[in-house]
């Protein structure tokens, strides 16, 4: 890059001067204006927009719940009582930050859904996708450790089964438990250590963001029907197409947040986490948040500590190789016959995981469980790998227009670009 | 007033679009401010804070002579039991010599009670003179160590940076010896 005042095209003497020194506003107008995006995105594509929002709507939520939260044994349940209660708005504040957590992960879910049916994590974008499996683990962790801060039965238990979880290591199990704890149970410094993490993360999470984002700059975003944009007819300026686009499904998408949080907000929560923590007697029936459950079914299909443990860990890791393990050139699963059935089946195979996870540990649910804790683990390792051999894919269209000007001949060059940009 | 609002230019009548773009934009603001408005009220004292405004104090064991500090929210009270000496100092001062012009009696409700907050009105610190073997500074009230303000016996400004008396909370006797601040 030449050294030297940026070339700003900027019209206003103030913006310009910022500009040639610190070119944001035309980097703004790069990457979220006139930024070339493919024309058929369909409404899967709002849900990295709505991570993004949810995502500033939880850190702003939690810096103001923290101004009232107090991070000990003997004070965090009261204080998270004083703020349902006493604190001015401060039950809206909890509430959207407790759903805010369930709507991250319905987002992020559908977004990762829409990453696999239409083949977003193959090349160029492996790293794109590899630093989503990233965000996805630390919001894992975040949401862990933040569900301990209300210090409820259930925040106080699955912090304790989670933490024991590293103890299946051999040899050095105990020593880690040991260390997470800062001590011999969950106690005091454990949950002064997760609130200092969970307020931490978020921000580290908002790094890889960044880095996500700027790698999808770099390949560009993937679209329905898979296929690169094959020139300027194939795609359209961010904004206002897209800035509209992802702006409607905002509303519909606070829509749905706002009914959770002011009509049911302990829906999906558990009512036994509002019982203060007790070291001396565990609740009859321990779950997890709903959106660990698929994974905490798979832990409980195994019937050995460590095998549950690594194939827990292993069903995550999956993903972050599944770039490598589909070796189908073609993304989209509109064009794959066979693919596509066997993907959906594993997509119902996470929702039974996910219903059996929240079941007592007990038959029918944990034979049901292992079936599909099987069918997922088949579907990465065996399934993917041959499909990418035997299936014979449909025909890919032309190009992304093509299939839209229904029996058009190839488009006269720039006819179609000219309404809208020159790239 | 209509002359003096610029009239559009002619060619450029308003259209609809222009109207709707108002009515986004004020809709969103609106949305914005009741979104804001619940993030910054959180920040206020909840109301369990301020019942716990208001404090009681005996007023029995303090002799003449003789001051207590109470605190009232978070912020140190002083409670003097001024002797006749004091009494007098303040209500012989001429109301010209005074930085903040208050009589003595506008400041008490009882002449021997004097109950200031115990904050000196420059930046803040807590002024000495409480403990008899304190510095009470040249009029014999308070001295503030921190830039030297100095005040009587009715809590009044004299001398040194502070612009103004120390403040009188709100305060009623509840009975002879015993009062409720707040």
């Amino acid at each position: 890059m030449a050294i030297g005042l940026h070339d700003s095209d900027l019209k206003n003497p103030v913006l310009r001067w910022v500009d040639q020194r610190l070119p944001i506003f035309s980097m703004m107008q790069k990457e979220y204006g006139t930024f070339p995006t493919p024309k058929n995105f369909n409404y899967f594509w709002n849900f990295g927009a709505l991570a993004m929002v949810t995502l500033a709507v939880m850190i702003l939520t939690g810096v103001f719940l923290a101004m009232n939260y107090t991070a000990h044994t003997s004070m965090a349940f009261d204080s998270v009582e004083r703020i349902m209660r006493d604190v001015n708005y401060g039950w809206l504040l909890r509430y959207i930050h407790m759903n805010g957590a369930s709507m991250f992960f319905i987002v992020v879910y559908i977004h990762i859904f829409r990453g696999m049916y239409y083949g977003s994590y193959k090349a160029p974008r492996e790293l794109l996708w590899m630093s989503g499996v990233v965000i996805f683990l630390l919001m894992m962790a975040t949401a862990f450790m933040g569900y301990v801060l209300p210090w409820g039965q259930m925040s106080f238990w699955g912090a304790t089964v989670i933490t024991n979880l590293f103890s299946a290591f051999p040899l050095i199990g105990d020593s880690i438990v040991t260390w997470l704890w800062g001590g011999f149970s969950v106690d005091n410094p454990t949950l002064n250590r997760f609130f200092s993490l969970h307020y931490l993360l978020p921000f580290v999470i908002a790094g890889v963001v960044f880095l996500h984002i700027a790698a999808l700059h770099i390949t560009g975003s993937n679209n329905p029907l898979g296929i690169e944009p094959k020139g300027p007819q194939d795609t359209i300026p961010f904004h206002p197409y897209y800035t509209v686009k992802d702006s409607f499904g905002m509303v519909v998408y606070l829509i749905v947040f706002a009914i959770l949080v002011f009509f049911i907000p302990n829906y999906l929560g558990h009512p036994d986490n509002y019982i203060p923590a007790n070291p001396l007697v565990t609740p009859p029936h321990i779950v997890p948040e709903w959106y660990f459950l698929p994974f905490y079914a798979i832990l409980r299909a195994v019937p050995d500590k460590l095998g549950g443990v690594l194939m827990m860990f292993g069903s995550i890791a999956l993903l972050f190789v599944l770039p490598w393990l589909d070796g189908s050139p073609v993304r989209s699963m509109r064009f794959r016959p066979w693919a596509r059935p066997f993907f959906l089946l594993w997509v119902v195979a996470v929702v039974v995981l996910g219903y059996v996870g929240g079941k007592p540990a007990e038959e029918p649910f944990v034979t049901i469980s292992r079936f599909a804790a099987a069918y997922y683990f088949a579907y990465f390792l065996v399934i993917l790998p041959l499909l990418a051999r035997l299936e014979r894919p449909l025909p890919l269209p032309e190009s992304i227009s093509r299939p839209v000007l229904h029996g058009g001949g190839p488009l006269p060059a720039g006819a179609a670009a000219k309404p809208m940009e020159k790239a | 007033m209509a002359d003096t609002l610029a009239s559009p230019p002619p060619e450029q009548p308003e259209t609809r679009r222009d109207f709707l773009v108002l009515v986004t934009v004020s809709f969103a603001a609106i949305g914005v401010g009741a979104v804001v408005w619940p993030f910054i009220s959180s920040m206020n004292p909840s109301r369990d804070v301020l019942a716990l405004a208001s404090t009681d104090a005996e007023l029995g064991a303090i002799a003449e002579g003789q001051a207590v500090t109470v605190m009232w929210r978070g912020k140190p009270v002083f409670i003097r039991h001024r002797t006749a000496a004091e009494i007098q100092e303040a209500r012989a001062v001429p109301m010209g010599d005074l930085k903040d012009p208050a009589t003595d009696q506008s400041r008490v409700q009882r002449d021997a009670w004097l109950i200031v907050v115990g904050i000196c009105t420059h930046l803040g610190c807590v002024p000495l003179g409480q403990k008899p073997t304190d510095n009470r500074g040249t009029y014999g009230g308070w001295f503030c160590p921190c830039h030297g303000s100095q005040y009587d016996t009715s809590g009044r400004i004299r001398q040194g940076p502070a612009p103004s008396n120390l403040l009188v909370p709100t305060y009623t006797f509840l009975s002879d010896d015993k009062i409720r601040i707040g």
